[in-house]
């Protein structure tokens, strides 16, 4: 296992270029859903603005 | 110069005036567009000089920061060179749209009638003559001083006469595109400056091999190839952006 | 007939139900064959005789240098439908692939230069494919920052969509001209695994990650999607119905 986590030695490259692409893997489902969250939001806003107007 | 100039327009020409009975070709009014901006910029003679003096400028700094020494100069001259004509292009950029934005003629020009590849192409011709061609007049003074040999001359004209071309055409749909948009000179710059990379390594190659006395046709054939495609393609894209920022 | 389909494609609520619908035939299969992959590539694939274990960076840097130039293609493609054939929901797919992109072109960037130093023996090196990969950056930078700058999001669609256009034939020209560049000054060649030997539980793995994030890619663009939808709709009827309560 320790040999696994070494890398043969590369481990100081190899295991923050893994951490770094799953962080931006992650970094764009939060994003994304919250994106969505934030659009979905703002458009029942509009649904209620015009649904209040005469 | 304390008093302001009245602006010329073309409303009297009605060459570009729509539904006018008289209609003037394509050709016929770029050139009119073409002498129109030649003849306003020649009231502010300041504005003419200002991408000069900052390509002087720019220069300056790499002797101060780097060595005053001719010889390693020369390695830097290439470099220099086009950095400094690459920013000063930028800089001037800056005058290729915004009076006429500001006044309306450009909207005239669109609803005119006229192709506006054509007017824009015009418009980027005169604003070429104005800033890229005295560039690339100063520039091989500039190299003398960064220690070029006088054979090296001829061929950095050459370079950067053809790359100022692209570089005005790309020039102009970066400023087409960010017309509407305050103070976007540096995010016209940060659009510019990537689509330029391919000018500026084939010209300072160009400049590399002028200043070695090596063959420089090959970098010389892409810089021209690049500039055929610019003439052909960047005023299209101009025209689009301007219709867009317009509308 | 087949072109109601196409037609359908245009509607942003068919669209939106369409995207909402499909995200998870594409994240769940993203997920399993990048899990595959990671399991290939770190624990089956033998070390490699050069680079020992270093090499298996190429399982996160290849990827994302892929993705990083594949979404960006398919930002310009949609941008150029959405400019020609005036379709709001091609400006939406343009507008959903950017942050996708730069964001990969980052990942490339960082597992490129960590990659780089025990290589190389330095964090940056100006070889073709990591200079190319910086330009692309500035090229999704500067799109996104048009978008940004410009207010009506009609005006931004339309503006960044001549941008991407414009951009898109530009990236073989620069990579060219970099490729060109670096040849005459005989840099050191780029982190390249003897082609023709990569061994086959090399290869499986990359290929398996490669298709895993072009997946993800999927996925989260369809949620992008809905969203750059919904931004582009004032208050239309359809989203009473569509919008979860």
């Amino acid at each position: 296992m320790s040999e696994f986590l070494d890398m043969g030695g590369y481990a100081a490259f190899v295991w923050p270029a893994y951490a770094v692409t799953f962080a931006v893997i992650a970094l764009n489902v939060w994003w994304a859903r919250r994106r969505l969250a934030a659009e979905e939001q703002r458009a029942r806003q509009r649904l209620a603005a015009r649904s209040e107007s005469p | 110069m304390s008093m302001p100039q009245p602006r010329v327009t073309l409303a009297a020409p009605p060459a570009v005036v729509a539904g006018s009975s008289l209609t003037v070709g394509a050709l016929a009014a770029g050139g009119l567009a073409l002498a129109r901006d030649l003849k306003l910029a020649f009231r502010r003679p300041a504005q003419l000089l200002q991408p000069l003096g900052f390509f002087v400028l720019v220069t300056l700094i790499f002797p101060l920061t780097l060595t005053p020494e001719l010889s390693q100069l020369r390695q830097v001259a290439p470099g220099a060179i086009w950095a400094a004509a690459l920013l000063a292009s930028l800089l001037a950029l800056e005058f290729l749209f915004r009076d006429d934005a500001a006044d309306g003629t450009l909207e005239q020009y669109v609803l005119s009638g006229q192709s506006l590849t054509t007017l824009l192409f015009a418009k980027t011709a005169a604003h070429w003559l104005l800033s890229g061609l005295p560039l690339a007049l100063m520039a091989p003074v500039a190299a003398l001083a960064l220690g070029a040999p006088g054979s090296a001359l001829p061929g950095i004209i050459a370079a950067v006469v053809l790359g100022s071309i692209t570089l005005s055409l790309i020039g102009a749909i970066g400023a087409a595109l960010t017309l509407n948009i305050k103070r976007s000179s540096v995010l016209l710059s940060i659009l510019t400056l990537p689509l330029s990379l391919p000018v500026l390594i084939f010209g300072a190659r160009t400049t590399q091999l002028a200043i070695s006395g090596g063959p420089l046709l090959a970098p010389l054939e892409l810089l021209g190839a690049l500039a055929v495609l610019a003439v052909t393609l960047a005023p299209l894209a101009a025209a689009a952006a301007v219709r867009i920022s317009l509308e | 007939m087949s072109f109601t389909w196409f037609h359908r494609l245009g509607s942003p609520p068919y669209v939106y139900a369409l995207a909402a619908r499909l995200t998870p035939w594409f994240a769940w299969p993203a997920g399993l064959l990048i899990a595959a992959a990671l399991y290939g590539g770190l624990v089956l694939a033998p070390p490699d005789y050069q680079q020992g274990d270093g090499f298996r960076i190429i399982y996160v840097h290849a990827p994302s240098a892929w993705m990083s130039l594949m979404v960006y293609t398919t930002m310009a493609l949609a941008a150029a439908v959405g400019l020609i054939w005036r379709i709001k929901v091609a400006h939406a797919v343009a507008a959903s692939c950017a942050p996708i992109g730069a964001s990969f072109t980052v990942a490339a960037l960082v597992t490129g230069s960590l990659w780089g130093q025990p290589m190389w023996g330095t964090y940056w090196q100006w070889d073709p494919r990591l200079t190319s990969e910086l330009v692309l950056l500035f090229l999704y930078l500067g799109y996104m920052g048009l978008r940004a700058g410009i207010e009506d999001l009609q005006r931004a669609d339309r503006a960044s969509a001549v941008l991407a256009v414009v951009g898109v034939v530009n990236v073989p020209i620069i990579h060219y001209s970099v490729t060109w560049w670096n040849s005459l000054h005989q840099a050191p060649s780029v982190m390249r695994l003897a082609k023709p030997t990569l061994a086959t539980s090399m290869l499986v793995p990359l290929l398996l990650m490669l298709l895993g994030f072009t997946l993800f890619f999927a996925a989260v663009l369809l949620v992008r999607l809905r969203a750059e939808i919904l931004a582009r709709e004032r208050a239309s009827s359809w989203l009473r119905e569509a919008l979860p309560a």
